[in-house]
Formats: structure tokens, C-alpha cells, sequence
């Protein structure tokens, strides 16, 4: 079918369609950012924690009193917490992968004396982390009983001006170990934290996702062998079969609460729960993007089933006189759908560069990468396939428009 | 002759229903969005203390850093804009400013004394006497404490009303006693309802929005009971027993000043105690910064960065929204260009057109307004259950109603004038011949 008489006819609706064209361009233009900003906040979500996910369960408990008897009820809590059926393992962490709050973290320098600090590293703790975490470990070893230190103990020694309480040891990320030592072995080297301290590298995991704070990578973490107390914001780390997690955490607290009643439960969850709660706004915001998407579709699908159902009520005796002359049905429908593909292809065009122009302007107020390119034929399928769908019914009202319209005045 | 448009009108929406409520539906829908997230975004940026917000300041230091440079630039702003108590009550005993207070927050464990009864947790505020003056906070009963009360360390307390209501039945309670951390406060006042939005006083210590903190204690007298402050960001080794003399920033200044002016001395002050304190090495970057109330709020980002793109987005979709009346009216006003070239052979003139066609599109407005109004309660219900804590302070408020309306109005005018324009330009001779 020729495009030249559909041209000619659009430029006789001139107003009508160029607002029509816009409505798609803007259209076009909102929906390819949108859809991007989803993409980016469900790779947000999908982040590796490296844990075994779906097999831990956290309890935090307040402090209560001044402590001093934090240590042996730390070390009933988590003999009573092993002994509940279906629990392989407890540990006590000081942070979790993925979580709101204060995180432990740490200036890292590669040299001693180093003026300005190389990165920042999350630092994790606790008894018997890297196993009840589930850690995979790529080199070296985990911690032997003998390495580990008392936080308490640590910290003293640090406040009288000595190192010597601390760790020696340390496991860190391969992430990290390829950001510090890039293309050589990590095992065995030395790194500096909390003004001078050496820490060597005794083991290489696959990954372990820093807390929060992730604008200078979310794999910067380290690992200590330091023991902790529930009292000094410890949490227990508890891993069992995925499906005994419910009873567990229920058995866990019962426990807990067996042993001292008066405590106060400050977190009692799975970390799937845990994680979720983190990545809730961006699954707020990715459901809030959707639904925009939705409505803007649907108005912009509504708006041209009017316009078009106008257009053909308008030319009804214009489609007598072609059917009189003998254009088929299908002449008939097919002008309309071909006069709909060009007026979205036009506000298509139009809504490519206004969603470049959306991303730049996006990318400078809210630290945004660029769109990338393939969105826009992406959108622009999506669009041609709104306004065709659309069309479809004024277009097969117009088909059904019978030759002897062309007779009448009216 | 407004009746007669009036009934015209009606008379028009009923001949094209589907198209009539298809406009007012997409309307609706616009207007919708744009009011809900519009009611977030005002409850966030609100001014927290309208009355006082023009004269209250909060100084900022740079507490350490001598050779921060890149440690700055991979972590803006390490400090969190917090102060270390040495700065903090050195700057409050100068006394430079009218009143002045150290704020910072603590996790507070509050044990009732009613057996059976646990403990729990509540936000307790650390501060000094003038806190209270400052930021005009009411009391039901009793009142604040005094400078020589926290030197003392004396252990008195100033309970919320949420708490004395759980507590106390919401009777007088000052004179009774408290248990916090396990020790032993005395409450020597009570305070009336008062949570300002956002927490301006405890922007880096936790929840920026919410009900309002449980207990407000004297600073030294809670540090002698080694309640630690919720957030710190140190620079050195830490002894938590000691944040007093560690390196260390945990605290928050406010000042309030005569006149919003006297600012500009103050930071002369205050730049005259850093360089003083260069000379003696405590600290090592020069750089001050005094923010007024407002202007601490948009440094700390209170409204959140996905907020402003969801009430831009909102913007974007009304304004398809109206781009999509326009074409409806429009073509709708076309189709009836005989009934126009008729009543202009009879007589109407041109404005008396543009008129009947205006008031036309304002009905579609107010309906789309109204409908509006159901789109954004339903919105709003939508965010009360969204993470965050400012959800359950999301409520239309009648200032937000009105906006409704005029948002409504406005936007259904701009969309009524181009078919109105295009309908009284309708030449009648032509539109008449083919009758």
C-alpha cells in the first residue's frame, strides 16, 4: 500500500496527530528509563552475599546489665543453640552481609605509615564464622582454635598502645585480594589496619558482601579470628536445613529465653528476611516504576483507541467512496494500522533523543549510569505493538464501514 | 449563560461517554500521582520548627583528617558531620551564641517496675539544659535540668508523653523514679506530644522520621552510666569506656542566635577555634561550615534521592496525562465543528465559544480532580505500607486537598485551550453547506 496518501491525509489532522505523536514520544521516552532504573535495582537485589543464603537464621539479643558475665552466657546461649535439633552449626558475627546499621569498618593501607588509606574494608568477626556462613574457600585455611582473641582483650591491649592483643590473621575476599594484589598470589601477604596493625592473609574466600556502604565496592571485606560477645553486639548466626528454619529460630528463642527471661530480642529472623528487609526499597521502587509503566501504557493505548475511533467516525464517508471504488476490507484496515505504525513510528523517533535526553539529565541529578542503547529498540517494539493492538478495533469498525456510506450526504 | 454552557456540556459528555470517560479517567490517574507523591515530598522537606528554624544553627568541623584527602574522596563526609565532645563542649562553654546545646542519641533500655512487665527499647536523647529552651519544647509537667544538674552528674530524667501514657497512665509522673540501663532517674518532667519531622537533632543516629524519642537525659550523667551514642566515627583507636577523650566524633551542636545575621560572627568564632586549635595540633583542616536549620537538612539529604524521581515521574505521567486530554477534547471539539458553524450562524460570538469549550474542559478537570482526590488516598495507602519511617505519617492534609483542585483546574484549562482556540476560529459558512 502506498504511504503517500496516508501522509497527505495526516497532514490534514495536523494538530491532532502531532499531539498524538508527542503522547508517544514521551511515552517512549518515560517507559525505556523506567525500564532501565528496574533493571538496575533488580541487579541491585540479585547481588551474591556468598553465603549459604537460604540456611541461616539470625538471633540478636540487647544488652543486658554490664557484661561481665557476657562471655560464659554467650558460650551457654550457643551450646544450648547447638544442641536444638536440626542445627548444624552456630556462630556469633558481628555483621551480617546486607544489612541497615552500624557496620565495623576499617581505613586499609598496603604499607605501613601510609598517608592516605588504600580502600575501605568491612571487617566481619565472630566464632566460627566462616563455616556456619558457609563461606567458600578458594586458598589457604580457615582459622585454627589457637589464633582466635577475645574482643575485649583486643581492644584493651589496643588502648594501652599495643597490637599485641590483636589477630595476626586474617581471610579476605578474592574480590579484594585481586583489588590489592592484582595478578598475584594473595596468600601470605601483609596489610595494615587501625593506624599500623599487620594482619597476613591466611585464606582467600569467594565472596562475602560488605554490610552496606557499597560506593567503593561491595567485596572489600576481611575476616578476623575474634571472639565476641552477644553483649558487645554480637548476633547468633544459626544454620540448619532450609526448610527446619521457622522451627529453629522458634525453638532458638525459646531457648534463649529459657536461659535468662529478661532479655530483650532485638532481631529474631531468617536472613532471606533479612535480606529482603534490606533490598525492600528498591523492590518498593521497582514496583513503583512497574506500575507507572502500566498506567502510562494503558493511557497512551487509550488515547489512540479515541483518537482513532474519531478518525474513522470523521472519514466514514471517505471509506464509503474507497469501497465504492473498489478497495477491499482489507485495504481499509490496513490504511489504518499503516497510518498508526507511522504516527508511532514518528513519536518513536522523537522519543528516542527526549530519552536520551531523560537519561542525561537523570544521570546528573541522581548518579545514574547511562541508558544504554539497546533499550530503545526494546521500547520502540513495546510501543508499535501498543498502537497496533490499539488500533485494531476503530480500524476493523472502519472495514465494516459498507460502500453505500458513499451515497449518503450524512 | 454560565447554565447554559453547563447544560451544553452535559449534554456533550453524554453524546461521547466512552471518550468522556476516558479523559476524565486518564486526568484522574495523573493527578493522582502527582498529588501523592506531592503530600510525601512535603511531609519529608517539611520545616521541622517553622517558628525557630531562621535563627537555629549547626556548626560543623573537620574533627581530624590531616591526611584525609583521598580517605575524602572515598568516603564523603567520614564524620558524618558529627563533633567530638571535645570541640562540642569547648564550643558550648564559649557560650558565643544566645543559647546552645551538644544533642546526640543513645538506644535506651527502660525497664518498668511493674512486675511481669519486660524491658524494652526506646530512643533516648543525650543533651545539655538549653535543648529544651531551644527548640521550644512543650512541657505537660515539670520542666528540663539545669548546667549545674549535668555536671553533678546528676541523675534526673524528662520523660515523652507516649511514655508516661504507657508508664503512668498519662497522670502527673515528675518525682517518680525510672529505671534506664538499670540504673535509678529521677523524672523531673514531662513532655506534651512533640516528635518534629524529620528528627533534625539526631540526623546521623538513626530513623530520620517518627514518633518522637522516649527519654531526654543530661549528657555527662548518661555517659557516667556508659550509655553510648548510637553512631560514632572514629579516626584512631576507640575506647568506648572513654568516647569522652577518644578520637572520636559523636555528638551534634546547635546554636540558636539572636537574629539569623549574627551568623556570619559566629563563624568567624568558629574559625578562629579551629585555627587555635591547629596551632596547639589537635586539629589539622581549617575548613568550617555553619548550616541553618534548613540548610543542615539538604546537606543530609533527608529526602530520599528515589522520592524526587518518583514525584518527577509523577510530573512526567500528568503531564502525558494532559498531553492525551488535549487530543480527546480536541478531537472531540472537531467532530462537532457543524454544531459550532451553527450556533455561530445564529449568533454566538467567538468568546462565547471559546467560553462554552472552557468550561467544558474545567468539568472534565474538577471530575478528574475529584477522581483525583480517590487516586491519591488510595496512592497514599499504598505508601503507608512502603519501608520506610515516614510511611505512616503519609495523610492528605487539606492543604493538599485544595492543591488537588488547582493542580486539577489549572491542568484541565491548559488542556481545554487549544480545542477551544480551534473551535472558535471555526469558519461557519463551509460547516453549514454540507447540511
Amino acid at each position: 500500500m502506498d504511504i503517500l496518501p496516508i501522509l497527505a491525509s495526516l497532514r490534514r489532522h495536523k494538530v491532532t496527530a502531532l499531539l498524538l505523536i508527542l503522547q508517544i514520544a514521551l511515552t517512549c521516552a518515560i517507559v525505556c528509563n523506567a525500564v532501565f532504573l528496574i533493571s538496575q535495582r533488580l541487579h541491585r537485589m540479585q547481588l551474591p552475599s556468598g553465603m549459604a543464603e537460604h540456611e541461616l537464621v539470625q538471633i540478636r539479643l540487647g544488652s543486658v546489665g554490664d557484661g561481665s558475665d557476657a562471655k560464659s552466657q554467650t558460650q551457654a546461649d550457643v551450646a544450648a543453640l547447638q544442641r536444638i535439633p536440626g542445627v548444624q552449626q552456630v556462630a556469633v558475627v558481628n555483621q551480617l552481609p546486607f544489612t541497615e546499621g552500624d557496620a565495623s569498618n576499617g581505613d586499609l593501607k598496603l604499607k605501613p605509615g601510609q598517608q592516605t588509606s588504600t580502600l575501605t574494608v568491612a571487617q566481619y568477626f565472630g566464632q566460627n564464622v566462616v563455616s556456619t556462613m558457609g563461606l567458600h574457600l578458594l586458598a589457604g585455611r580457615n582459622f585454627q582454635p589457637e589464633e582466635y582473641v577475645d574482643l575485649d582483650t583486643a581492644l584493651a591491649s589496643l588502648n594501652n598502645g599495643s597490637a599485641q592483643g590483636f589477630p595476626q590473621t586474617v581471610i579476605i575476599t578474592k574480590g579484594l585480594a585481586e583489588r590489592l594484589w592484582p595478578g598475584e598470589e594473595a596468600l601470605g601477604k601483609t596489610f595494615y589496619l587501625g593506624g599500623d596493625i599487620p594482619f597476613r592473609v591466611i585464606g582467600v574466600v569467594a565472596d562475602l558482601a560488605r554490610p552496606n556502604q557499597f560506593y567503593n565496592g561491595i567485596e572489600n571485606s576481611i575476616l578476623w579470628p575474634m571472639r565476641l560477645t552477644f553483649a558487645e553486639g554480637g548476633s547468633y548466626l544459626i544454620r540448619c536445613a532450609p526448610g527446619a528454619r521457622r522451627a529453629v529460630l522458634k525453638a532458638g528463642l525459646a531457648k534463649l529465653k529459657e536461659l535468662d527471661p529478661g532479655r530483650v530480642v532485638l532481631e529474631k529472623r531468617t536472613y532471606d528476611d533479612a535480606r529482603s528487609a534490606f533490598f525492600a526499597h528498591d523492590s518498593a521502587m521497582s514496583d513503583m516504576l512497574l506500575s507507572v509503566i502500566i498506567a502510562l501504557l494503558l493511557v497512551t493505548g487509550l488515547g489512540i483507541v479515541g483518537l482513532a475511533s474519531f478518525w474513522v467516525g470523521q472519514r466514514r464517508r471517505q471509506i464509503g467512496v474507497r469501497r465504492a471504488l473498489g478497495a477491499t476490507r482489507g485495504d481499509i484496515l490496513r490504511y489504518f494500522q499503516i497510518e498508526n505504525f507511522l504516527i508511532v513510528g514518528f513519536g518513536i523517533v522523537l522519543g528516542m533523543a527526549m530519552a536520551y535526553g531523560l537519561s542525561l539529565l537523570l544521570m546528573q541529578h541522581y548518579a545514574l549510569p547511562r541508558l544504554p542503547f539497546g533499550y530503545l529498540p526494546l521500547g520502540a517494539l513495546a510501543l508499535w505493538l501498543l498502537g497496533q493492538c490499539a488500533v485494531l478495533a476503530p480500524a476493523l469498525r472502519a472495514a465494516a464501514v459498507p460502500p453505500v456510506v458513499a451515497t449518503r450526504t450524512v | 449563560m454560565f447554565f447554559y454552557y453547563l447544560q451544553l456540556a452535559v449534554r456533550s459528555f453524554r453524546r461521547n461517554r466512552v471518550l468522556t470517560v476516558l479523559m476524565v479517567l486518564t486526568l484522574g490517574l495523573g493527578i493522582g500521582a502527582s498529588i501523592t507523591t506531592l503530600t510525601v515530598l512535603k511531609l519529608l522537606s517539611g520545616d521541622p520548627l517553622p517558628t525557630r528554624s531562621a535563627r537555629l544553627f549547626t556548626p560543623v568541623i573537620n574533627p581530624w583528617a590531616a591526611d584525609s584527602e583521598g580517605a575524602v574522596e572515598q568516603m564523603p563526609r567520614w564524620w558524618g558531620d558529627m563533633m567530638s565532645y571535645t570541640d562540642a563542649m569547648s564550643l558550648l562553654h564559649a557560650r558565643k551564641a544566645k543559647r546552645q546545646a551538644v544533642t546526640t542519641l543513645t538506644k535506651a533500655r527502660i525497664a518498668p517496675t511493674k512486675p511481669g512487665t519486660y524491658p524494652f527499647f526506646g530512643g533516648g536523647v543525650l543533651t545539655t539544659p538549653d535543648f529544651f529552651a531551644m527548640f521550644d519544647v512543650p512541657f505537660a509537667y515539670g520542666g528540663g535540668w539545669s548546667a549545674q544538674d549535668g555536671e553533678n552528674r546528676a541523675r534526673v530524667v524528662v520523660i515523652s508523653s507516649a511514655l508516661n501514657n504507657r508508664l503512668f497512665a498519662g497522670r502527673d509522673s515528675v518525682g517518680k523514679m525510672l529505671r534506664v540501663n538499670d540504673h535509678e532517674y529521677r523524672i523531673i518532667g514531662v513532655l506534651k506530644p512533640w516528635a518534629p519531622q524529620p528528627r533534625f537533632y539526631a540526623l546521623n543516629f538513626g530513623d530520620t522520621y517518627g514518633d518522637g524519642d522516649a527519654v531526654y537525659l543530661p549528657l555527662q550523667s548518661a555517659r557516667a552510666n556508659h550509655m553510648l551514642p548510637t553512631n560514632y566515627s572514629c579516626w584512631g583507636p576507640a575506647n568506648t569506656a572513654h568516647m569522652e577523650t577518644s578520637p572520636c566524633a559523636w555528638v551534634n551542636l546547635w546554636v540558636e542566635f539572636e537574629h539569623a545575621a549574627d551568623a556570619r560572627a559566629y563563624k568567624q568564632f568558629l574559625k578562629h577555634y579551629v585555627q587555635q586549635q591547629m596551632a596547639l595540633g589537635r586539629l589539622h583542616q581549617p575548613r568550617v561550615w555553619l548550616y541553618s536549620l534548613t540548610g543542615f537538612l539538604d546537606r543530609e539529604q533527608v529526602v530520599p534521592s528515589d522520592l524526587r524521581l518518583q514525584t518527577n515521574l509523577a510530573f512526567g505521567f500528568l503531564l502525558i496525562c494532559i498531553v492525551n486530554t488535549v487530543g480527546l477534547l480536541l478531537a472531540k471539539c472537531l467532530w462537532r465543528s457543524r454544531e459550532i458553524g451553527v450556533r455561530r450562524a445564529m449568533g454566538a460570538m467567538r468568546r462565547m465559544i471559546f467560553a462554552q469549550y472552557m468550561v467544558e474542559s474545567a468539568i472534565v478537570g474538577i471530575t478528574g480532580g475529584v477522581l483525583g482526590l480517590v487516586f491519591a488516598e488510595l496512592g497514599l495507602l499504598a505508601i503507608r505500607h512502603q519501608p520506610a519511617s515516614y510511611a505512616h505519617l503519609a495523610h492528605l492534609d487539606p492543604s493538599m486537598f485544595a492543591a488537588t483542585f488547582a493542580v486539577a483546574l489549572v491542568a484541565s484549562l491548559i488542556a481545554g485551550l487549544l480545542p477551544a482556540w480551534r473551535a472558535c476560529v471555526v469558519v461557519p459558512a463551509p460547516q453549514l453547506k454540507s447540511i
